[in-house]
């Protein structure tokens, strides 16, 4: 608003110093230097605006949900339930069909598109057997010398009591524990809120891929805001801060692959279906040829490099983006 | 307590004193609600000689209570924090503990425990609550990779209020990185136990701190995944008391041992020696 007023300004000013000739440069000059300070402001007002709509269209019922992508990505799915050891949990869909022409373990976290859904769903908030059904599957998957899928879209784990009783801590951490080595090829798929521990639980991965308008955040903006500004209004600040899009993931050298969703998902997803589709068979192709120590050791050098730290004793490590590079051109995907 | 006239309250005991070890000569005990003699509680590891509650104690204090005299010594504490993500206040926040001459959310290094060489990492909850970030990943992997590469022990003691906010999801990466290390450390045969103190919970909770061969906690200590503020603004009730305290867990089946400070040192002492390792 008030960058059109100082631009009129301007302009009124200059078609009066070439009228009169008189120089009014410097008064000119003053009225840019303005310019630049509200532009800054400006600018980061808009970027707030930008990372607040991408976390609100993450988050949109219209949105396809895992339970979508399993159905649109995999040929004759047969859905496998329970954990075997206390209960099957409805927030977690997984099963066993083909991608292409891989037999694979497909699992997803679902989230409901209507209030009914949601419920049946929780929310797409898994309880620690959710978790431990998709362990399960994982080692069926490793037996089979099945590529593992995982399709992700949570607010987090479920913050219960049942859920602390039943362990959620150790079922997540038993997850990470044995996901980064499972002999078998695994990709992450983050397509809409990347909720934490609850997400990680499904994320590690020999290549983790991001729809372009999915989040992926060690904390919800809304918990960040008032925890650390104090103030539960200040989310859209606080995800700015978090670097929880897909883009500031892949400078950060987090995210391997940021999926072009065109129009976006939430309007037509065939476009993002096809773009995610051909991704993932060129990483099929590469990781299923790998052996599988080939395989254990390139998902653990992958976790192993994340990290920005600075060693005192001389040597600077800036960042993962160069190592990262360097493995990518090594494996050339 | 109430019987001491309030000039004397104010000599001896410090009115923000937390769950901490006081740096006055006494205390209130948050257990019993007893004063009681710092020095008494000091020779006491900690522990309340009424009641036997839990002070938090130091990572100095804890070397000292466990360690055999002068065997610390101490690796990876070149490794310090830079602000990836050019979180608001972080920085500053950074420069200002490092002033203070804390050195991270965890101290690494091995020690002698009655002649057993085994590594160790401590976490320091004065240091932004222990939270893990970047550094407190890598020294934690290291710790495993040098444990895998030497055959030595690791015991670590957990205390952390979970991932380390300022660092976004590299900070929630860490909780991969360092179960990754822990299951390649695991798959060399060697031990690793988990001792968890008040309070461990969030993202060191769901990762290195439940990957214990044995898991051991003390008395009281609130473990758990999500913080007890925001399971009562979902489920919009009150929880149960005693709720994911080191009791609990021990009941649900989630921890070998509770284990009282005083008794800690020989049992782990009893531990190593089960699993061959010698002086």
């Amino acid at each position: 608003m008030k960058k059109e007023k100082i631009l009129k300004q301007i302009d009124k000013l200059k078609s009066i110093a070439i009228s009169e000739g008189i120089d009014l440069s410097s008064e000119i000059n003053r009225l840019r230097g303005m310019l630049e300070l509200e532009s800054d402001e400006y600018k980061k007002e808009k970027e707030i605006e930008e990372v607040f709509s991408i976390v609100q269209n993450s988050r949109k019922i219209e949105r396809p949900k895992p339970q979508d992508f399993i159905k649109s990505l995999i040929k004759d799915f047969i859905e496998l339930k329970g954990d075997r050891r206390f209960a099957n949990d409805d927030a977690i869909i997984g099963g066993i069909g083909y991608f292409d022409k891989y037999p694979v373990t497909a699992v997803g976290i679902q989230k409901g598109h209507t209030l009914n859904e949601n419920i049946t769903f929780n929310f797409g908030s898994p309880h620690p057997e959710g978790y431990r059904k998709a362990l399960r599957l994982a080692f069926q998957a490793e037996k089979f010398s099945r590529p593992i899928l995982f399709f992700v879209d949570t607010p987090g784990a479920y913050p219960g009591i049942d859920s602390e009783e039943r362990g959620m801590a150790q079922a997540i951490a038993e997850n990470l524990y044995y996901l980064s080595d499972l002999k078998t090829p695994i990709i992450s798929i983050i397509t809409g809120e990347g909720g934490s521990g609850g997400a990680l639980a499904l994320g590690v991965s020999d290549i983790l891929i991001m729809m372009q308008n999915a989040i992926l955040s060690v904390i919800s903006p809304e918990g960040c805001a008032s925890i650390i500004f104090k103030d539960s209004s200040k989310a859209a600040a606080a995800a700015v801060s978090l670097k929880l899009t897909s883009f500031d993931l892949l400078s950060l050298g987090i995210v391997d692959k940021v999926i072009d969703e065109g129009p976006g998902l939430d309007v037509d997803p065939q476009i993002g279906y096809r773009n995610l589709t051909e991704q993932i068979s060129t990483s099929l192709a590469y990781f299923t040829s790998l052996n599988s120590k080939e395989l254990i050791e390139h998902r653990y050098q992958k976790l192993r490099k994340i990290g920005f730290y600075k060693d005192t004793t001389g040597f600077v490590k800036k960042g993962l983006n160069k190592s990262k590079n360097f493995i990518y051109e090594l494996f050339k995907f | 307590m109430d019987k001491l006239p309030d000039s004397i309250k104010k000599i001896f005991i410090d009115k923000n004193q937390d769950k901490s070890l006081p740096d006055n000569l006494f205390a209130v005990c948050p257990g019993c609600q007893e004063i009681v003699y710092r020095p008494k509680l000091e020779q006491n590891l900690g522990v309340c000689p009424l009641c036997s509650y839990h002070f938090r104690i130091s990572v100095d204090e804890w070397i000292n209570f466990l360690a055999d005299a002068d065997s610390f010594t101490s690796l990876f504490d070149e490794i310090v924090s830079v602000d990836p993500l050019n979180f608001p206040g972080y920085k500053e926040k950074l420069e200002e503990l490092y002033k203070k001459g804390i050195n991270e959310g965890v101290k690494t290094g091995y020690v002698k425990l009655d002649g057993i060489k085994t590594l160790i990492g401590i976490m320091d909850a004065d240091f932004i609550m222990g939270s893990m970030g970047s550094v407190v990943g890598e020294r934690i992997t290291r710790l495993f990779e040098y444990g895998m590469n030497e055959n030595l022990p690791v015991i670590i003691i957990c205390r952390s209020g979970g991932a380390r906010m300022q660092e976004g999801v590299v900070s929630l990466f860490q909780m991969a990185k360092t179960s990754a290390a822990a299951k390649k450390f695991s798959d060399t045969g060697n031990l690793y136990i988990s001792i968890l103190t008040d309070p461990t919970t969030g993202g060191v909770s769901a990762s290195f701190a439940f990957l214990g061969d044995i898991i051991i906690a003390e008395p009281g200590a609130l473990i758990g995944f999500a913080g007890q503020r925001v399971i009562e603004q979902t489920i919009k009730q009150k929880l149960p008391e005693g709720f994911q305290r080191a009791e609990f867990l021990e009941k649900k089946g989630f921890i070998d041992i509770v284990c009282d400070r005083r008794k800690l040192r020989e049992t782990l002492v009893k531990i190593l020696e089960i699993h061959r390792y010698r002086r």
